[in-house]
C-alpha cells in the first residue's frame, strides 16, 4: 500500500516557501550563480507558453519584449579577424538600446558577437568564457577556438526547443590554427568559415562583403571593409543601427577599433567617397 | 542551409521552437489557462551623475484601469546590514509586475546581505549587476515579468546605472527610463541627458553643425529633469500618477525624497 501511496502521490507543498535551488542559492552562491538549474514553469507545455509570453514575431501583444540584436559580421585575412557589429537593440518596434556592446569579449584572446536575443548571447558567452578559463587551468594551455566553439555548440543543443534564440561567431587565434572562425546558433549549428554575417541585416552585410573580401587585403583595408559593410546594413535595415563596433583579433589577443557613431561616417562616406548618391544631401527633394 | 538571420519579414521565427507557431483562433489569438502574470503599470527613471546616481519610479500601482493603491514604492534600498537599510551601498528598481518584482527584490537582497556577512564589506555594484544578471537569467524559461535598473557608485566614486531586460541581459548606461512611460520619458532623456540632436549654435550650416559635448549635469539640476519628465509623463500616461519617489545616492549615504504627482 505504501509503495502505491508514493508512486502516485507529490509532497502537496512543494513550493510553499523556498524552491530548493533558491535555498541552496543563498548558502552556496559562488558555485550557483552560473549553475544549469532553471526555474521551469509548472505546466505540461512550458516551451509554448514561453513563446505565447516573449516570442513578439508568434504574438505581437505578448507581455514580455525580450531585447533583440542585429547586424554582425566576421572575416578571417591575412592579418587575423575583423569583427564588426551595429549596437541596436529593439524589442518589437521599440529601440530599447542604440549603445550595446554586441561584441563580447570571452577572454584577451576570444571573442564572440551577439545576435538574437541579448541575455542569451551575454550570459552563454559569459559561461563559455568560464569554461575556457577552467579548460586552461586544467591542460595548462590555452583552449583552441574549434574546442570552444563546440563546447557552445553542444550546449545549445542541449537546450535545442526551449526557446533560446542566439546567432553568434566565435573568433580567435591561436598558434595550432591561425585565425579561426565559427558560427554557432541556438539551432545547434556550428561551421567553420571565412566570412559570416548574422543577423536581420545580414543581407546587406554580405553584399558589400563579398564584393571586396579578399583573404590578402591590408589591415587598414579590412577594418574599413567591416565597417562599411555594417554601415550598408544599418542604411537598409531599419532593426540595425546606432554605432559601430571594429575589433581586429591577433595571435596575442584582440585590440579593439572603436565604437563609432553611423551617423556622422554616413554622411563622411557619402560626401567623400561620392557612395550612397541615393541620398541627396540639401535636405530638400529627399525621394529615393 | 537556413542561416539564423532575425528579419521579421523575411523569414518565420528563427527560434529553436519544437513546434511552429500555430493560430487556433479565428483573429489569431491563442488562449493559455496559465497566465501568472499581470501588468502592474507605472514607470522608472534612473540617472547617473559625476558623483551620484538617482533612481525614481512613481508610486501608483495599476490593474487594467484600476488604481490599487496611491503608494506602492518601486525603488529599494539593496544590501544593508539590517531590515531598515541604513547602510545600503545599492538601489534597485523594478516596474512590470508588482510580484516578481518583489520577489526579485527579496531575493538580490538576500544574496547581498549574505555576501556582506561572508566577505565583511558589502558588494561592489559592479558584481551586483553581474549578479542580478544571473538570477534574472536563471528564470530564462519562466521569466521575471520586470524591467529592472540598479544603481548606484562604481569603484571610483561615480554614478552608475545599469539596466536590464526581463531575462537579464545588461548594460551600463548613463541614463535609462523603464516601465509604461518609457517610451515617454526615454526620448526627453537622450535629448536633456545625452545631449542627442543637439548642436553649437552658429558652428556651420548643415552638415558642418558641430554636436553640442556631453557633460555630466549637476545634481540640482537631474532632480528638475526628473519630475518633470514624470510630470509629463502623467500628463499622457494613465498608469503612471499619484506620487514620485526619488532616491539619491551619494557618497554620504542615500536620500529619499517623495513628492507629490497628480493623482487623476
Amino acid at each position: 500500500m505504501d509503495t502505491l501511496v508514493a508512486r502516485y502521490s507529490r509532497p502537496a507543498a512543494q513550493r510553499e516557501t523556498f524552491a530548493d535551488d533558491q535555498h541552496d542559492d543563498l548558502h552556496d552562491d559562488t558555485t550557483n550563480s552560473m549553475s544549469l538549474k532553471f526555474a521551469i514553469p509548472p505546466i505540461a507545455q512550458p516551451s509554448a507558453w514561453l513563446r505565447a509570453a516573449t516570442d513578439d514575431r508568434a504574438n505581437p501583444q505578448c507581455p514580455i519584449k525580450i531585447a533583440h540584436g542585429t547586424t554582425t559580421l566576421a572575416f578571417r585575412f591575412q592579418g587575423g579577424i575583423i569583427v564588426a557589429t551595429d549596437s541596436r537593440a529593439t524589442a518589437g518596434n521599440w529601440i530599447a538600446s542604440q549603445t550595446v556592446k554586441k561584441v563580447i569579449e570571452i577572454n584577451n584572446c576570444l571573442l564572440g558577437t551577439m545576435a538574437g536575443g541579448a541575455a542569451d548571447c551575454q550570459y552563454w558567452l559569459a559561461w563559455l568564457g568560464m569554461q575556457c578559463r577552467l579548460h586552461e587551468l586544467r591542460h595548462k594551455r590555452r583552449i583552441s577556438v574549434a574546442a570552444a566553439s563546440k563546447i557552445l555548440a553542444n550546449l545549445v543543443y542541449q537546450y535545442k526547443g526551449m526557446g533560446l534564440s542566439m546567432g553568434t561567431m566565435c573568433a580567435g587565434v591561436t598558434k595550432e590554427e591561425g585565425p579561426a572562425l565559427y558560427y554557432i546558433d541556438s539551432d545547434g549549428t556550428r561551421l567553420a568559415g571565412n566570412l559570416f554575417c548574422v543577423g536581420s541585416g545580414q543581407t546587406f552585410a554580405y553584399g558589400v562583403l563579398d564584393a571586396e573580401y579578399r583573404y590578402d587585403l591590408s589591415e587598414e583595408e579590412a577594418l574599413a571593409l567591416g565597417s562599411r559593410s555594417i554601415l550598408a546594413a544599418t542604411h537598409r535595415d531599419a532593426y540595425s543601427g546606432g554605432f559601430i563596433n571594429l575589433y581586429h583579433v591577433k595571435e596575442d589577443g584582440w585590440v579593439k577599433h572603436g565604437f563609432s557613431d553611423t551617423n556622422p561616417i554616413f554622411w563622411k562616406t557619402k560626401l567623400e567617397s561620392g557612395e550612397f548618391t541615393n541620398v541627396t544631401s540639401d535636405f530638400v527633394g529627399e525621394r529615393v | 542551409m537556413a542561416m539564423f538571420s532575425q528579419n521579421p519579414v523575411l523569414n518565420g521565427p528563427n527560434y529553436s521552437f519544437a513546434d511552429v507557431p500555430v493560430q487556433d483562433h479565428v483573429d489569431g489569438f491563442r488562449e493559455h489557462r496559465f497566465n501568472p502574470y499581470t501588468d502592474n503599470g507605472g514607470s522608472t527613471l534612473a540617472i547617473a551623475g559625476k558623483d551620484f546616481a538617482i533612481m525614481a519610479g512613481d508610486t501608483r500601482l495599476t490593474a487594467g484601469y484600476s488604481i490599487n493603491t496611491r503608494f506602492s514604492p518601486k525603488v529599494f534600498k539593496i544590501g544593508g546590514s539590517t531590515s531598515t537599510q541604513d547602510d545600503a551601498n545599492i538601489l534597485l528598481s523594478v516596474v512590470g509586475f508588482a510580484a516578481d518584482g518583489e520577489a526579485l527584490k527579496e531575493r538580490l537582497d538576500s544574496i547581498c546581505k549574505m555576501y556582506r556577512y561572508r566577505h565583511n564589506k558589502p558588494m561592489s555594484v559592479s558584481a551586483c549587476a553581474k549578479r542580478l544578471s544571473t538570477i534574472m537569467y536563471q528564470r530564462r524559461f519562466f521569466p521575471y515579468y520586470v524591467y529592472a535598473i540598479l544603481g548606484g557608485l562604481d569603484e571610483d566614486g561615480a554614478g552608475a546605472v545599469y539596466s536590464y531586460d526581463p531575462v537579464g541581459s545588461y548594460e551600463r548606461e548613463q541614463c535609462r527610463a523603464g516601465g509604461a512611460a518609457a517610451s515617454l520619458i526615454m526620448p526627453f532623456l537622450d535629448n536633456q541627458v545625452n545631449f542627442k540632436n543637439q548642436y553649437i549654435p552658429g558652428s556651420g550650416v548643415g552638415h558642418a553643425l558641430q554636436e553640442r559635448e556631453r557633460q555630466p549635469l549637476p545634481r540640482d539640476e537631474v532632480e528638475v529633469l526628473v519630475k518633470d519628465a514624470f510630470d509629463s509623463a502623467v500628463e499622457r500616461h494613465i498608469e503612471v500618477g499619484d506620487g514620485l519617489q526619488m532616491m539619491i545616492i551619494t557618497q554620504n549615504g542615500i536620500e529619499e525624497k517623495i513628492l507629490p504627482l497628480k493623482k487623476d
